[in-house]
């Protein structure tokens, strides 16, 4: 966590730019806004989102969020659709290692601030660790209620009822809720979040977690937020319970067969593999002797083994 | 929602309105309307384009307070209450629950977005039903009753037809047994032979489920068929009230007397 009068007396790490890049007034801004989502767990806080120097939907809500939490003594990790070192993930982390000199890892269990646009880490998060999400779409009703003060109104007075259409739309259509990112939550039986574009997969991590899950929407100009222990449950119908995806293939690379799975094309001969979309869950596991049915394969290797 | 509760209930007004005068500006709305409608009873309102019908209508129906007088709602024989009294959140429980809504333009009364299934099915969900497979049932029970292909369940309202539409929207506003339903020109727009159909099956309805609705038209068959008691209006003002046959029968305002004459007969 960041200890804001350290952060302050820093010197800037860049020159011209104030620490972690966002003037102090901007990041007493959104810590504001920070603080109401986490009094009222759920609710969306509005705040002045700013310019940042990436395109919206690069996941400026998140980066305000970290840009006005981290310290020097934080240890940042960045995933994206749960891994380490796609484009973005590293752009990130290199900017936050750049503009507020913080320790970077890709070891989930030594962060203490994990930005993420797609996935929770397989590892189970701490009390001393903050989750910042990426949200492209923070408002769960917007799909069938286009009007902004009416989905207001409907948070505030608790109607509920019109979520529930797309959940029946979907068992009508599929036979099942079928929805598999995005998944709307009821938090702590009061407000309905949409949990960004997380698989529901990821859903039950929030539940009752020890860590503290922020939420920021750039574009959107919102913030919410998940506190430690808070009761999280997915919206489902009574005889349609809430279910998460489930693989019947195993991780390629370390034989994970509890991860969330990525499906990979290998050939134009039908070939494909499953992995772990968690990028260093799955190198932990083949740290420690554990190897899939592709571990050694011959396309890895032309490739150069994924160095971990 | 039963027919022998309403039958129990004490005999007191449904809805009554006290004085009711909506100006925009300079130009009258609608001025003092006074009335009362009771459990089960059908009211029209009539007038030409303009007469303050449809604003008489938002205000009844919680949609645009009036700027003077009252409307009293008196939920399940209860005690009438003030509907502008009650805070935002009961008048919109009382709007969803207790209440439909029938508009002129069955796109702005649907939900063009999801199926015919669930924009019926969206009330249920609203009263807290979260049983998929019940819901399920009463929706094509409703889709039955309103003549609709059941079959097509699961199509958007868009691939229907505009009377089909109507009818979806009048499925949504029945099925979770409303005490009053307020409709703006049902059949209005709508070629005349699937006008007498869904004419036909609005008053099998209203009278099956012993509703109480205020309908508004112009078109004075409607009225002939569907309502009970007729009020007519005139530039905002009521100029004439009494039962259906005998306003249309017997008009005494010069006015009715224009508005029966002037319709056509074949």
């Amino acid at each position: 966590m960041s200890q804001t009068t350290q952060a302050q007396q820093s010197p800037a790490t860049v020159d011209g730019y104030n620490y972690a890049y966002l003037d102090e007034q901007t990041k007493r801004m959104i810590r504001r806004a920070t603080l109401k989502a986490v009094a009222i767990p759920g609710y969306q806080v509005p705040f002045g989102s700013r310019e940042m120097p990436v395109p919206y939907g690069w996941g400026t809500g998140g980066i305000q969020l970290t840009a006005s939490l981290v310290g020097p003594d934080d240890v940042f990790k960045c995933i994206d659709q749960g891994a380490d070192d796609t484009t973005n993930a590293v752009s990130i982390r290199s900017f936050f290692a750049k503009v507020a000199d913080v320790e970077t890892t890709e070891a989930t269990g030594d962060a203490t601030i994990i930005q993420t646009r797609h996935r929770i880490p397989e590892e189970p998060l701490k009390d001393n660790q903050i989750m910042v999400y990426q949200v492209p779409q923070p408002e769960p009703l917007r799909g069938l209620e286009p009007r902004e003060t009416e989905t207001r109104a409907m948070h505030a007075y608790e109607e509920y009822g019109l979520q529930y259409v797309r959940l029946y739309e979907s068992v009508a259509r599929y036979g099942e809720v079928s929805s598999g990112a995005g998944y709307p939550v009821m938090i702590d039986e009061r407000y309905i979040m949409s949990p960004s574009p997380i698989p529901k997969f990821d859903n039950p991590k929030m539940h009752m977690s020890e860590a503290l899950h922020l939420f920021g929407a750039g574009r959107e100009k919102r913030i919410y937020a998940v506190p430690p222990f808070t009761t999280v449950r997915s919206l489902a119908f009574d005889d349609y319970p809430f279910t998460v995806q489930s693989w019947d293939e195993t991780c390629g690379l370390c034989g994970a067969t509890d991860s969330y799975m990525d499906e990979v094309v290998l050939n134009d001969k039908n070939e494909r593999m499953f992995v772990c979309s968690d990028s260093h869950y799955c190198a932990q596991r083949r740290a420690a002797g554990l190897f899939g049915p592709m571990a050694g394969h011959a396309l890895a290797k032309e490739e150069g083994e994924t160095e971990q | 929602m039963s027919a022998t509760a309403i039958a129990e209930a004490p005999a007191g007004p449904l809805l009554s309105a006290r004085g009711v005068s909506k100006n925009y500006g300079h130009v009258v709305g609608c001025r003092n309307v006074d009335f009362e409608l009771y459990p089960g009873e059908v009211l029209g309102i009539v007038g030409e384009s303009g007469s303050g019908k449809t604003t008489l209508l938002k205000c009844l129906s919680g949609r645009l307070r009036p700027d003077e007088g009252s409307i009293q709602f008196a939920l399940d024989g209860g005690e009438p209450q003030d509907i502008y009294e009650l805070s935002e959140p009961d008048r919109r429980r009382l709007q969803r629950e207790a209440w439909g809504f029938v508009h002129q333009n069955a796109r702005d009364g649907l939900r063009m977005r999801v199926s015919a299934g669930a924009n019926v099915a969206e009330p249920l969900m609203n009263l807290g039903n979260r049983h998929f497979g019940n819901m399920r049932e009463q929706t094509i029970d409703w889709l039955q009753r309103v003549e609709l292909d059941i079959n097509r369940i699961d199509d958007n309202p868009k691939t229907f037809s505009g009377g089909m539409q109507q009818r979806i929207q009048i499925a949504r506003n029945l099925v979770h047994g409303p005490s009053l339903v307020f409709m703006d020109e049902p059949t209005g727009g709508l070629d005349v032979s699937v006008q007498a159909r869904l004419l036909d099956l609005i008053r099998n309805l209203v009278r099956r489920l012993n509703m109480a609705a205020v309908i508004v038209t112009h078109d004075l068959a409607v009225a002939r068929l569907l309502a009970d008691r007729l009020m007519v209006m005139q530039a905002g003002d009521v100029v004439e009230t009494g039962l259906t046959d005998q306003v249309l029968d017997d008009p005494q305002h010069p006015y009715s007397q224009l508005l029966v004459s002037a319709v056509l007969q074949i």
